[in-house]
């Protein structure tokens, strides 16, 4: 029997697997070159072990180490001091993508959907062939489980390699290696310039880095308390778009529909519930799980329609205002620092919260004529890539920093000896892509950024005048102080007077005006100026002009 | 050795600020204001004069300092390196003289020669001594030819014996002598092709005059030269200009002076001296209407200023010549009697206008 086209097709048609998906495109997830899949791997796993510390509320202590096996092959290793993974649970964690305990929880944290670590471990597993390997343990006289993992690419399962019991140095925790192809370069995209800035971001954190040539590099503590736990918050109904609604209503326990408002979101009471069914024609007593198409797009356009108040706003965890300056002062070292920690406000339904921060001047100054220097940080993970792309970035080219003492081109960032961090913290931060280095341009979010720019703006305005001020007093005196001996000869030469006995007259009288002299220009230079602009002469002179050009 | 009067002027203002010094005061430069604002003419001299405005420089003054700096520098390299050996130097050579960094600093004692010739006119007016008299010299653009012998550097030449080229005027005119002058006029012309015509026409011999001309304006060197030809031999001087508001202006700055050189008016101004033409009544009357070009909107605009000085104001002949440029609306070259033939200027034109005295004062 000869088979349709149809037919031949279905034959090739099947179901891809996630993990086949992000072997054929592993740019999504941050691994598009081998400098990046480094630094990726290292920042995966960095953020996994904070969030894992601070959800046990202990201080964490991180060691990262980057060996280079050969040219271009790197393992990378992580420990972590946090809470450790249950033994059934280590292959899932590490060896199954989308497999995670966040993405379906309202709460601030470092990663989101439970591909991080995975796509990791995939990605060493394609350059390398090697499976990664995790020792973990989860409490003092329980054994340190060790595991050689793979993932099985078609069906997205984990596969053991290896498990074992081994020695384990902590009481708790968990100690990832990844082998993985790669390329170690020093600069504004390496591991070390991502965790210096994980660091300020994270002033409670103490990291040891060791790195492929051995250097040993440490980001001591500066702050000794965890940040404010972030709190887990039901969903806002203004951020529900209609196919989570149908997701959520199939999942509820709730037995009636306006149950399920009340139950399933934040900020709904009963009231809220009802007017939100009225006004959609859907009955009260429904069954959500009944629920179809055409019913959950008329809620959806009701909650639009609907006034219900701001989603809780305590839920977020922001750095703050003294420990981001903590952080910043350990790490570079400037003049002055100003920071600023706004209130949270909402976007989409979701809260968020934006800091901002500056440092000037210091060791900073030796680049006065280049672009300042902006830092981004989501969820106190840096942001390293796509810099134009981000929300940040066009915040910061739109706010005028020439008001503040820095000069601006039209369009571009400002420049001068500084360093802009920008910092925001939301349950849902909406990147740009699954790669997360960007920020999406969300109105409200860039009015937030904006309005703490500003403020840090002003702070940094009133030094950048005070030092210049200071800067041209001192410039001044100095500028006569180098040409009195100029002067003096001229005059000796003139008189036959003695340089150094009109020289010594001059610098007594350099000393005694000082405050007169450095104070600034006269009256009669006012006056001076002005006669030498009278349009009359100006007509004089151009005449002359003409009369040279004629005869040429 | 005795010192010469501009050595003394110069160390009388140096002495001046070492006594401020002296007395713990900070040093200031006071000097006359050279801008139009305290440029007058003077009714009595018939010239542009300087009036007696004053300026302060101060050196313990931001804005002050590097002029005040500069005067005293050029000062100095001046007395020393010029009038000590008796050598001259031109602006340019004053610029690098004065020219380099302060140690310390990023500043330039001078960045451009603009400045150094500007500390040059202050001392001029600072100590009343000519730029040629503090043996600073400017581009020489000039060449005389006639029956007149000078001495020059101690070189005596015959400006009749000189062919086609003529006598290259040189920058500082003060120090020359008039050995022999044996002529009944100067003809200054501010076009090198006219002066040209006139040597090969030997126009200078066959009517007894001297022939001056330069290219572009009339330098100091030649209106000091102008000058002197007029007040120690007695000659009149001629000016033959394009008929338009530029040439006319050439006549005004060598009769009155002008708002720069204000201040050293009276060794170069020439009260007497006599425009020739083009006037507009030689339009009509050698019929060079054909040869017009059209004024300019600037022309325009500065044959109007020019009817306006206080010198010409109420001089009825001038403001005739004026009323009739204007409905003109154009000028005429020097160069248009050409068309009347090539010598006409030599032959006709000229000896005619001076035969029968038209003039315009």
């Amino acid at each position: 029997m000869v088979k349709t086209k149809a037919e031949e097709l279905a034959l090739e048609q099947r179901e891809i697997s996630v993990a086949a998906f992000f072997e054929k495109n592993r740019h999504l997830l941050g691994f598009d070159n081998p400098l990046r899949a480094l630094s990726t791997t290292v920042k995966e796993l960095v953020d996994n072990s904070l969030d894992a510390c601070e959800e046990m509320k202990v201080l964490p202590e991180i060691k990262v180490e980057v060996r280079q096996v050969n040219e271009n092959r790197f393992v990378v290793s992580v420990q972590d001091n946090g809470p450790g993974i249950v033994k059934e649970q280590i292959p899932k964690v590490f060896a199954k993508l989308l497999y995670g305990s966040k993405f379906f929880r309202m709460q601030q944290g470092r990663g989101q959907q439970g591909i991080g670590v995975s796509a990791s471990v995939l990605y060493g597993q394609l350059t390398t062939g090697k499976p990664a390997k995790i020792i973990s343990k989860i409490g003092k006289g329980k054994p340190a489980h060790y595991y050689e993992l793979r993932i099985d690419i078609h069906k997205n399962e984990p596969e053991i390699v290896k498990d074992d019991i081994v020695n384990f140095e902590l009481d708790h925790g968990t100690r990832v290696e990844i082998e993985l192809e790669g390329k170690y370069q020093k600069g504004r995209q390496s591991v070390e310039e991502y965790l210096k800035q994980a660091a300020i971001a994270n002033p409670h954190l103490n990291l040891i880095y060791v790195s492929p040539l051995k250097e040993k590099i440490n980001f001591p503590r500066v702050v000794n308390n965890l940040p404010k736990e972030p709190k887990a918050i039901k969903p806002h109904p203004y951020g529900v778009e209609i196919g989570v609604l149908l997701r959520m209503s199939k999942g509820t326990k709730a037995k009636t529909i306006q149950s399920f408002f009340e139950k399933e979101f934040s900020r709904v009471s009963n009231n809220v519930a009802k007017e939100i069914c009225d006004k959609a024609k859907v009955d009260l007593k429904l069954d959500p799980k009944e629920i179809n198409h055409d019913q959950a797009e008329a809620l959806i356009n009701a909650i639009k329609n609907t006034k219900i108040s701001s989603p809780p706003l305590n839920c977020l965890s922001p750095i703050g205002e003294e420990a981001l300056l903590k952080g910043l002062q350990k790490e570079i070292k400037a003049d002055f620092y100003a920071a600023v920690t706004r209130r949270p406000s909402v976007y989409r339904g979701f809260p968020f919260q934006v800091e901002a921060a500056v440092c000037f001047g210091g060791e900073l100054s030796t680049n006065n004529e280049e672009l300042v220097r902006v830092i981004r940080f989501a969820n106190k993970v840096p942001l390293q890539y796509q810099q134009s792309a981000c929300a940040i970035t066009r915040s910061v080219i739109n706010t005028s920093w020439r008001n503040y003492g820095l000069s601006q081109s039209k369009s571009a960032l400002p420049s001068g000896p500084v360093v802009i961090l920008v910092h925001i913290a939301s349950v849902w931060v909406p990147f740009t892509s699954e790669a997360k280095e960007a920020i999406a341009h969300y109105p409200e979010i860039i009015k937030e950024i904006k309005l703490a720019l500003q403020e840090v703006g002003r702070k940094i305005g009133g030094y950048i005048r005070k030092t210049v001020k200071a800067r041209e007093q001192a410039e001044r005196a100095n500028l006569f102080e180098k040409y009195i001996p100029e002067l003096s000869s001229a005059l000796s030469n003139l008189t036959n007077e003695k340089k150094n006995k009109i020289e010594e007259g001059l610098n007594k009288i350099l000393k005694k005006s000082m405050k007169d002299i450095l104070a600034g220009v006269d009256k009669e230079i006012v006056e001076e100026v002005k006669n030498k602009v009278s349009p009359v002469k100006e007509e004089a002179k151009k005449s002359k002009k003409e009369v040279q050009a004629k005869l040429k | 050795m005795k010192k010469t009067k501009s050595e003394k002027n110069l160390i009388e203002f140096g002495d001046d600020i070492v006594k401020q010094i002296g007395k713990g005061k900070g040093p200031v430069i006071t000097l006359p204001v050279r801008a139009l604002s305290n440029v007058t003419f003077d009714k009595k001299s018939r010239t542009l004069v300087l009036g007696n405005k004053e300026a302060q420089r101060i050196f313990f003054n931001v804005a002050h300092a590097k002029k005040f700096l500069q005067t005293a520098e050029v000062a100095s390299v001046i007395k020393k390196e010029l009038l000590g050996s008796g050598k001259h130097e031109h602006l340019r050579g004053i610029f690098y003289m004065t020219k380099r960094t302060i140690p310390g600093t990023k500043v330039n004692l001078v960045d451009d020669q603009v400045e150094s010739d500007k500390a040059i006119e202050d001392l001029e007016v600072i100590t009343g001594l000519s730029r040629e008299q503090l043996h600073v010299s400017a581009n020489k653009m000039g060449s005389m030819v006639g029956n007149l012998v000078v001495e020059d550097n101690k070189d005596t030449i015959d400006c009749s014996k000189l062919g086609r080229g003529g006598y290259s005027i040189p920058s500082i005119t003060d120090e020359l002598i008039f050995k022999k002058v044996n002529a009944k006029y100067v003809l200054y012309m501010e076009k090198a092709s006219t002066f040209e015509r006139l040597v090969e026409d030997k126009f200078w011999s066959k009517n007894n005059a001297i022939i001056v001309t330069s290219q572009g304006q009339t330098t100091r060197g030649i209106r000091r030269l102008l000058q002197r030809l007029y007040e120690e031999k007695n000659l009149p001087i001629y000016v033959l200009v394009d008929n338009d508001p530029w040439g006319v202006y050439i006549y005004s700055v060598i009769r009155y002076g002008s708002i720069a050189l204000a201040h050293a008016s009276e060794r170069l101004t020439i009260p007497g001296v006599k425009f020739l033409g083009i006037s507009c009544d030689d339009i009509v009357k050698y019929d060079l209407k054909k040869h017009l070009i059209k004024f300019t909107d600037q022309d325009a605009v500065r044959l109007k200023q020019i009817a306006e000085y206080e010198w010409f104001k109420d001089n009825k002949d001038w403001q005739r010549q004026f009323k009739m440029m204007k409905e003109n609306n154009a000028k005429v070259e020097i160069q248009a009697l050409s068309a009347k033939g090539i010598s006409f200027i030599s032959d006709t034109y000229l000896p005619t206008k001076i035969k029968n005295k038209e003039f315009l004062d």
